[in-house]
């Protein structure tokens, strides 16, 4: 079975964000870089399933020449090697997957995995996106997956319950936290990621055209709140909230 | 063109209120904006009911498509319905609530659609085109997005939206649409939780504890405080991890991201993690024994008192007040 995950390339969401002074951008210079902790599930799955069924770990990226650390940091909890799809520009979802579907037909994985979001742009698109440029099926939201022959079972988190879903593979899989803890890369781990295959190539290589449907124009931080105030007990509290804040 | 086009959600055969019709609500606004009319779609199994309670909710028209195919939700069938029914009358804008359901389907209707979409839209209006506003980084960032394709794909945060007031009822018609055979898809099952409360997304009002509770039963006199309220209750990840609170009740940067009107944060010290998944929320109150804890800083209104002393008092008050009484 060949599974592919793919990795993104976040700043650190714990720490303070900044935007420039026209308000146009957000300011990036000095910040710290992570992978996106919600594709730590999908690749801890995509290994797992691996281990439970044979097979081969395809990590992706799309990004800058940094998201090798990325990729590497994926190869080293156990897949196999890289593909980073190299670009300095902030691609929209829709251009990622556009991409990241390219990625695939040349790959041909059975199963491709994916955190539910990503922790900086919040969009939770990528993975049905590409799932509908491939017109694979998908399941969002996993909390389990069980391969079968041929297909795939996915429980997923739905609003006030649970949905369960048949996939036959290939498939594209969207993962939340409840599906796994996801495993430290280990010394000899990440010692054996550094000689593992490590491709590269650009969306313009891909032949896919990046252009926006989607851009930024303007960024602003959420109104200043007020500081609160300590009560002093909780007759004083209902009261607050009767009387100021009118949510009773 | 310039009409806009909202998604009713329905699950299990219902239809979701709570998430619908906020989403109404942007559309309204989202129509103004654009000039044009809204335009609810009621995709369903026997959909006839959920129809006529839709076309008292602000709209212009309702248009159904009853088929037996849509007993069970499946996203490959839905999106390119939808899409085909935007493309039918025109719609400028495609919108669906960022529920679960929402969020499923809707990017792969952008995808048919060849549109962009915006995730989360708190805010559309028009500056020489529509723009819309979206949070970012859980909402510790606003952005104010174009989207420059004809037609334009929403889900929306209900939670910054009212239900639109009830209105006379808009004509009902139905739509031929075509369902996708799909053999590479199959429901298995669906299994709705019954609850009395509000989904943590939708709700007004949000009762939370953390690990500083120490236990499962700690959580009932949470849930009794949600109750009064008509509310939902939550958890930091601490507390679920620690088993005292089931996995989707947590709030948080990799949990669920809520901006209720009231949130209340029961020993829950407020670590980042946790504070991005709430710091939306219109009013915050913590109730801490702690004073140096670091959800007092985002909190309203703070209460530094042992919760175990707290919430029972609070609860008795707000029974007093007359809460929780139908």
């Amino acid at each position: 079975m060949k599974i592919m995950t793919t990795v993104k390339r976040v700043t650190d969401p714990d720490q303070k964000i900044n935007i420039s002074d026209d308000g146009t951008r957000v300011e990036t210079e000095g910040d710290e870089y992570v992978m996106n902790q919600m594709d730590e599930w999908g690749t801890e799955e995509a290994i797992q399933v691996k281990e439970d069924h044979g097979g081969e770990v395809v990590v992706a990226s799309v990004g800058p020449q940094e998201a090798t650390k990325e990729i590497r940091k994926g190869i080293a909890m156990g897949g196999d090697r890289g593909v980073l799809v190299e670009t300095d520009d902030q691609l929209d979802s829709d251009a990622v997957a556009r991409v990241l579907a390219e990625v695939a037909k040349n790959e041909e994985p059975d199963l491709i995995f994916l955190g539910k979001l990503a922790l900086d742009t919040d969009r939770n698109q990528t993975g049905q996106l590409l799932a509908s440029y491939l017109d694979w099926p998908q399941a969002t939201f996993a909390h389990s997956v069980t391969v079968e022959d041929n297909s795939v079972l996915v429980e997923r988190e739905i609003d006030g319950g649970e949905d369960t879903k048949r996939l036959q593979t290939p498939a594209v899989i969207t993962a939340i936290e409840r599906l796994n803890d996801p495993r430290y890369a280990s010394l000899p781990g990440i010692m054996q990621a550094k000689q593992k295959p490590l491709d590269e190539t650009t969306p313009e290589e891909l032949g896919v055209d990046t252009t926006p449907k989607v851009e930024g124009v303007q960024y602003e931080l959420p109104p200043e709140k007020e500081a609160g105030e300590i009560v002093e007990n909780v007759d004083e509290l209902v009261d607050k909230l009767q009387d100021d804040a009118n949510v009773i | 063109m310039g009409n806009v086009l909202v998604v009713t959600e329905v699950q299990a055969g219902e239809l979701r209120d709570s998430a619908t019709y906020p989403t109404i609500s942007f559309a309204q606004r989202a129509a103004e904006a654009s000039g044009g009319d809204v335009y609810a779609l009621v995709p369903a199994d026997g959909a006839d009911d959920i129809a006529e309670e839709v076309a008292e909710r602000g709209v212009d028209h309702v248009l159904v498509a009853d088929d037996p195919a849509f007993d069970d939700y499946i996203a490959e069938r839905i999106a390119p319905v939808v899409a085909e029914v935007a493309r039918a009358i025109d719609a400028e804008v495609v919108c669906g609530p960022s529920s679960a359901q929402g969020s499923d389907y809707l990017p792969r209707t952008a995808q048919h659609l060849e549109a962009g979409m915006v995730t989360n839209g708190m805010d559309v209006w028009d500056d020489d085109g529509l723009k819309f506003k979206r949070p970012i980084w859980s909402g510790s960032v606003l952005k104010t997005v174009d989207i420059n394709t004809p037609s334009k794909v929403v889900s929306v945060r209900t939670t910054d939206f009212d239900d639109p007031e009830a209105t006379d009822p808009a004509p009902i018609e139905a739509v031929d649409v075509s369902i996708p055979e799909r053999d590479d898809v199959e429901h298995v099952e669906i299994e709705i939780v019954e609850s009395e409360r509000p989904e943590l997304t939708d709700a007004d009002v949000v009762i939370s504890g953390g690990r500083g509770l120490e236990s499962a039963d700690a959580f009932d006199m949470l849930e009794e405080m949600a109750d009064l309220f008509g509310g939902a209750v939550g958890a930091s990840r601490a507390a679920v991890d620690s088993g005292y609170a089931p996995n989707d009740w947590q709030i948080g940067q990799t949990g669920k991201v809520v901006a209720p009107g009231l949130y209340v944060a029961v020993a829950i010290s407020g670590a980042i993690q946790h504070l991005s998944g709430m710091k939306g929320s219109q009013n915050i109150v913590a109730i801490n024994t702690d004073e140096e804890a670091p959800i007092f800083e985002v909190a309203d209104y703070g209460l530094v008192e042992d919760a175990f002393q707290a919430v029972p008092e609070m609860n008795e008050k707000l029974r007093e007040l007359g809460l929780g009484e139908d």
